[in-house]
């Protein structure tokens, strides 16, 4: 009989997780070719993640943003307000530049479903910058600095009622709702939902069940392309995103500037703070790579790049939570592909303590002689594709560049390629001709 | 109790400085005399920075102490004092882009290395640049940017400083995000400063050159 989930080792458990990921229940493969590339890319995939086997090759991932829409001749604002358009753009990108897995294509957010919201997080094409340009983030304090002991003290009613207060222009009447937690008798049943009858409150709600409506056409289509996608042999390479407990207060509570305050004024709640949100961002990933029988749980981090902050901050304050996710991500069988945006060359001697051959490090501007030297026999490396050369420089350099990252931390395997940050519009020829010299120059004979 | 303040502003200890600075108003003192400590301070701030000891926490910290000094200083400051400045500097985050961290710190390492930045925020069109360089003479500017497009909006923004006649008048200096020096070249730029502290160089070379 086989052992339940709670009975494995975790090395058990990634070793089923990764088994449903290479071979899916109910994907109905379009040809066998396609079922054999199927299984040689997830196969290729784990050999190179797990550094314990040489994969045949150096795989390839790519980790576009609106890249696929400007292929297509689309603007970002045109797959974000039609829907239709997305899976048709995402695939034909997939289908040309013949990557070894595909991302998804939830990048393209529903821009209806953030009007009738009024998301006010983020500025996006066509609302707040122009049609053909990405998504951008509005820094702020949607958490006061004093709120730190609601966060702590009451993370759901802060995520259920505080937060989308701030960030949704639609929702702000839902702050005021009391709790549900006095209703416990028949007397005064109906007191807490008075307010429920009142035109704000109604209004709120009418946006919601709108917002729904939206969502649900929009993962109609998107939905879909997760299904396609593997029957045509593209494995896809996450299940989903968790993130660092420090940028989740950094990025988009606190803020930067924030965050860097409370490091001075209330170090202790913002410490407190991270150890609360911890199991919960555990919990993200675990249940994504359930659900989709896919242990790679991405994890792109931010604020504790170099120059970000000094070592000692990054140990007292970035590290001991974002090493807690990680170990409760691999203790549930998934494999964290950590994604190092900006520079990680100060971090490399903290980050080699972890378990051998249960995450992968994606690195943006690193140095990648040293990121492969520090992490050998501890971790996979990734990345470092640069985007100037994508955008601006010549093919034969991009050629010259992707030889030079398999030389260096190909050898013996344990490195997979790819793009070092988010690409739009960049130069396609050098696209292809990366994924194509990767193909020939990055086979292990 | 000068030097105490330099000391404890330079430290970090918001508490003892605003506690300094509270009792030396209390006792008549001359509020620019104040502002100068708080300025040598700051000097201090900066060059620990350069110096790889202070992180960005730490200067964003720096100025917020900064802040509330003034705040505590302004009502007691009859006039304004001029400092001595050492070259101006337009400065911005180029069209289509609203990062600002990194374009905050090389202007705040500007500003307490003595050079007046005239800083046009984020998001700033390329005529806001030339209009800005003529209105001001500065012989410096700097593009800042952390997007990808942003690459293409330097060259647009160093075409325009061209196309205006200016070219030859200022130095320009790019940095940020994904910038390098293919991008330089890409965009026209005269430098391109990996870091705050490549961008104060930049400027005090120019500057020096230009004088």
């Amino acid at each position: 009989m086989e052992k339940q989930w709670e009975e494995m080792t975790l090395e058990e458990k990634q070793e089923s997780l990764f088994a449903r990921w290479i071979s899916p229940e109910g994907v109905k493969f379009v040809s066998p070719e396609a079922e054999k590339a199927y299984k040689e890319r997830t196969t290729r995939f784990k050999n190179a993640l797990q550094i314990k086997t040489k994969p045949d090759r150096v795989p390839v991932l790519l980790i576009p943003s609106f890249a696929p829409a400007y292929y297509s001749g689309l603007t970002p604002h045109d797959v974000m307000y039609n829907y239709d358009k997305i899976t048709p753009a995402w695939k034909k990108f997939s289908l040309d530049f013949q990557p070894d897995s595909h991302g998804g294509c939830a990048v393209p957010s529903p821009g209806k479903f953030l009007d009738i919201l009024d998301f006010k997080l983020y500025k996006w094409p066509g609302h707040g910058v122009s049609k053909d340009t990405t998504y951008q983030c509005i820094e702020g304090e949607y958490m006061r600095a004093d709120e730190y002991d609601i966060l702590i003290n009451n993370p759901l009613y802060f995520f259920y009622y505080i937060w989308p207060s701030r960030v949704f222009g639609a929702l702000e009447p839902i702050a005021t709702l009391p709790h549900l937690s006095c209703v416990t008798e028949m007397y005064g049943v109906a007191f807490p939902f008075i307010p429920y009858g009142t035109p704000p409150i109604k209004a709120a709600y009418q946006a919601l069940l709108e917002a729904g409506d939206e969502a649900l056409k929009w993962i109609q289509v998107v939905g879909g392309f997760d299904v396609e996608m593997p029957a045509l042999g593209f494995p896809a390479h996450q299940a989903g995103p968790t993130k660092a407990p420090f940028d989740v207060i950094g990025d988009t509570l606190r803020g930067t500037k924030g965050i860097m305050m409370d490091m001075y004024r209330q170090p202790d709640k913002l410490i407190e703070a991270m150890e609360i949100l911890t199991p919960m961002f555990i919990q993200l990933g675990v249940d994504a790579a359930k659900n989709a029988g896919n242990p790679l749980i991405f994890m792109p981090l931010h604020k504790g790049a170099d120059g970000f902050l000094s070592d000692d901050q990054y140990k007292k304050f970035y590290w001991p939570t974002l090493r807690k996710v990680i170990m409760g991500l691999v203790d549930e069988g998934c494999f964290p592909f950590i994604w190092a945006e900006g520079g990680y060359n100060s971090r490399l001697e903290v980050i080699r303590d972890l378990p051998k051959g249960k995450t992968a490090w994606l690195f943006d501007q690193t140095n990648m002689t040293k990121a492969k030297e520090a992490l050998d026999g501890i971790a996979c490396v990734a990345g470092n594709m640069p985007m100037d050369l994508l955008t601006v420089g010549t093919t034969q350099e991009a050629i010259d560049h992707t030889k030079r990252l398999i030389d260096t931390c190909g050898k013996n395997g344990g490195y997979i390629m790819a793009n070092g940050a988010f690409f739009d519009e960049v130069r396609w020829e050098n696209l292809r001709a990366i994924v194509d010299t990767v193909k020939e120059y990055g086979v292990y004979k | 109790m000068a030097e105490d303040l330099v000391k404890v502003l330079a430290d970090l200890k918001e508490e003892e400085a605003l506690k300094i600075v509270a009792d030396r108003l209390g006792a008549d003192e001359e509020p620019l005399k104040i502002l100068e400590d708080a300025r040598r301070a700051m000097e201090i701030v900066g060059k620990r920075f350069a110096d790889g000891e202070y992180f960005i926490p730490d200067l964003v910290y720096s100025g917020e102490i900064l802040k509330g000094i003034n705040e505590l200083v302004k009502p007691k400051l009859a006039g304004a004092g001029e400092t001595k400045r050492v070259g101006k500097i337009v400065f911005g985050t180029v069209a289509g882009d609203i990062h600002d961290i990194g374009k905050n710190i090389v202007v705040f390492m500007l500003d307490v290395n003595g050079f007046e930045v005239y800083d046009l925020g984020v998001d700033v069109p390329a005529q806001a640049f030339v209009d800005k360089i003529k209105e001001s003479g500065a012989p410096i500017v700097g593009l800042s940017g952390f997007l990808s497009l942003a690459f293409d909006s330097m060259k647009e923004t160093v075409e325009a400083i061209k196309a205006a006649g200016l070219r030859d008048k200022v130095k320009i200096m790019i940095g940020g995000g994904q910038m390098s020096d293919e991008i330089k070249k890409y965009t026209g730029a005269d430098a391109y400063g990996q870091d705050a502290m490549a961008g104060v160089a930049l400027a005090a070379k120019w500057s020096g050159a230009s004088e």
